[in-house]
């Protein structure tokens, strides 16, 4: 049944527009992610320490594993915590 | 094959200024004995750790980065970690061809700040 034309959508249907990411290493050029500097480290951690995931920050699969790696060497230094509230 | 290695240990901030320097001491002569070449070290002084380790939230924390074809090198280094008391935490890296550019331009860096505060001073 398609929809009847004579019914009006309260709200215009938006197709939300998608800006479109990029993964910042390939950009940046940058090859090593340092696992001694957290404030780099926090952009890539929630408010809870949690990792973010690609489809948040965008980053390409081989420097998403190294930022997973180098945030879990941080968090053994104690540079980062494992678990926290409001990190930011 | 030369590998490149980095260690960052933290001490515990009971003791003294120079207990911990004479640590730290003690492991860069145990590093020079075993064949380890051109050691950098670095202090990043007592920082608040993230979370408490063996009861203390805070720690003096060490770099040390050298190059090194002894194979048994990391292993006896990290025995005496081990062993130690005074020593919190420590973790080693093997570093790849990226990692080593990276400290370079780190060095390079931290050169430039120490020069940008001296000349500040002299002002």
């Amino acid at each position: 049944m398609a929809i009847d034309p004579g019914i009006k959508f309260l709200t215009p249907i938006n197709i939300e527009t998608r800006i479109k990411k990029y993964c910042r290493f390939r950009k940046a050029r940058i090859k090593y992610v340092d696992y001694k500097d957290p404030d780099f480290l926090i952009k890539f951690v929630n408010e809870q320490g949690k990792i973010l995931p690609r489809r948040l920050t965008g980053t390409s699969a081989k420097y998403q594993r190294k930022v997973a790696k180098a945030i879990k060497r941080a968090r053994h230094l104690a540079l980062l915590p494992f678990t926290t509230d409001l990190l930011k | 094959m030369v590998n490149h290695y980095e260690t960052v240990f933290i001490l515990t901030p009971v003791l003294s200024e120079e207990q911990a320097k004479e640590t730290v001491k003690k492991y860069k002569e145990l590093l020079e004995q075993n064949g380890a070449q051109n050691i950098y070290e670095e202090f990043w002084g007592l920082r608040k750790l993230a979370y408490p380790i063996q009861k203390k939230t805070t720690g003096f924390y060490y770099l040390l980065q050298y190059e090194s074809d002894n194979k048994e090198l990391v292993s006896l280094l990290e025995l005496n970690f081990k062993r130690d008391e005074r020593v919190l935490r420590y973790l080693t890296v093997k570093l790849d061809k990226y990692g080593v550019e990276w400290n370079e331009k780190r060095k390079k860096q931290q050169a430039e700040n120490k020069s940008k505060e001296k000349n500040k001073i002299e002002l």
